[in-house]
């Protein structure tokens, strides 16, 4: 791995990941940082150790970095365009009778 | 003419409150005093565990003994967050550590002061870890991304660091009067270098008004020191502990403590690394990164190993 890098001081820094935790039961994953780790197994440790000391996970997903595909910013505008023209998608976009509860 | 067109485009995106992402469009400018200011930030939490660290071994009860381990391992877990943090705008993180254990990087200047007593626990918990959750609260509403949400996650866990400093500070200013000396001797010692920890004056600050103009900071170091002052000032009081400084008055008009002048020789001493500390603890970093070499040699060699039998297994 140092050899990858380049390394001129031969110290390796290990691979680079992605922590996702999941904070409660039935919540989706989200992005907490990331960390170095050597090998998937260590990731999940040096995850738990660095970002869940106060039980803030039930559950969590590392990923090598070099893994995640991301949409670029500056595609923000065009990448995007296709949900641009189509308010139709939403329920705001309709007009319907109000309907009371009581029945009459 | 592009750039500068690409230059105010951003701009405009900082004054509308945008959060800016690692991979957006961003000046050089922008990155280059992001990635200094940040792996200062994270060489201060790495270095900052060394004073308290010094103490672990002799704390005075296990209960006290438990709370330092914690809050040190926190420092450790905010320089992690930090360093990778950085990362997203493109150092590579040897880099970034190799100028600290070359002695090139900056960390705060607190940190070269050496902790003589057990009361500097308490009082380090409860001035410099007061003082970072000051600094860190702006930095939570910071224009980059990676770096506000490390900060967001960071002040949670300052509020213990702070706390745990607060209650044994005045445990001691209410025990014997052999303790109460011992953390008026300390807060006697740590509330100047408190103090500069803000930094310069904000007119010796070149950087500060571009890190404003950029969304990163929202307050300058006066403003934010001023803050620190009239919040710790109430709590020194309200323990009975006094604060060494003759010209501390309490101004109606303004709400604010009107306090004395810093001693700047002192504090560009100290930056300049000539402070009481600064060779201990970077002899202390280096040797802590030599010592764990075999560690990290040794995990990587095992993964190695590991994805070999694996793949023969297949
Ligand atoms: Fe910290
Ligand atoms: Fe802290």
């Amino acid at each position: 791995m140092s050899k990858e890098n380049g390394n001129k001081s031969e110290d390796t820094q290990w691979p680079l990941w992605e922590v996702f935790t999941q904070p409660r039961d039935g919540k989706p994953h989200e992005h907490a940082g990331s960390l170095h780790a050597p090998d998937a197994e260590k990731a999940l440790e040096n995850a738990r150790d660095v970002y869940t000391r106060r039980k803030e996970a039930v559950n969590i997903w590392v990923v090598p970095s070099d893994q995640i595909v991301a949409s670029k910013g500056e595609d923000e505008g065009p990448f995007f365009d296709p949900a641009d023209d189509k308010p139709y998608r939403h329920p705001q976009f309709y007009s319907v009778p109000r309907v009371s509860k009581r029945r009459s | 003419m592009s750039d500068q067109g690409e230059q105010k485009s951003f701009q405009e995106r900082i004054d509308n409150g945008e959060t800016i992402e690692p991979k957006d469009d961003m000046p050089d400018r922008y990155r280059k005093q992001l990635i200094r200011m940040m792996s200062q930030h994270a060489h201060s939490e790495v270095v900052g565990m060394l004073p308290e660290g010094n103490w672990i071994t002799r704390a005075p009860s296990l209960r006290r003994k438990m709370i330092l381990l914690s809050k040190v391992q926190d420092e450790a877990g905010h320089g992690l967050y930090l360093y990778s943090a950085t990362e997203t705008l493109g150092a590579s993180r040897q880099e970034v550590i190799d100028q600290l254990l070359e002695g090139k990087a900056k960390y705060s200047s607190i940190f070269n002061y050496p902790t003589l007593s057990w009361a500097d626990v308490a009082v380090i918990g409860w001035l410099v870890d007061g003082a970072a959750i000051i600094n860190q609260t702006m930095l939570a509403r910071s224009s980059y991304g990676p770096y506000s949400r490390a900060m967001v996650r960071i002040c949670k866990e300052e509020s213990f660091h702070k706390k745990q400093g607060y209650e044994m500070v005045a445990k001691m200013a209410d025990g014997t009067p052999e303790q109460q000396e011992m953390i008026q001797d300390a807060v006697d010692r740590w509330w100047w270098p408190t103090l500069m920890m803000f930094g310069p004056h904000d007119e010796d600050s070149p950087n500060s008004a571009e890190l404003i103009k950029w969304g990163v900071k929202s307050k300058t170091n006066d403003e934010l020191r001023q803050s620190f002052v009239d919040r710790h000032i109430a709590e020194a009081h309200e323990v009975g502990l006094e604060i060494p400084d003759d010209e501390l008055e309490y101004n109606e008009e303004t709400g604010h403590w009107e306090f004395g002048e810093i001693d700047w020789d002192e504090f560009w001493n100290v930056v300049k690394g000539n402070g009481p500390m600064n060779k201990e603890r970077i002899k202390a970093r280096r040797e802590a990164h030599e010592n764990g070499k075999w560690v990290r040699e040794a995990a990587e060699e095992y993964a190695r190993k590991q994805k070999l039998s694996k793949e023969k297994a297949s």
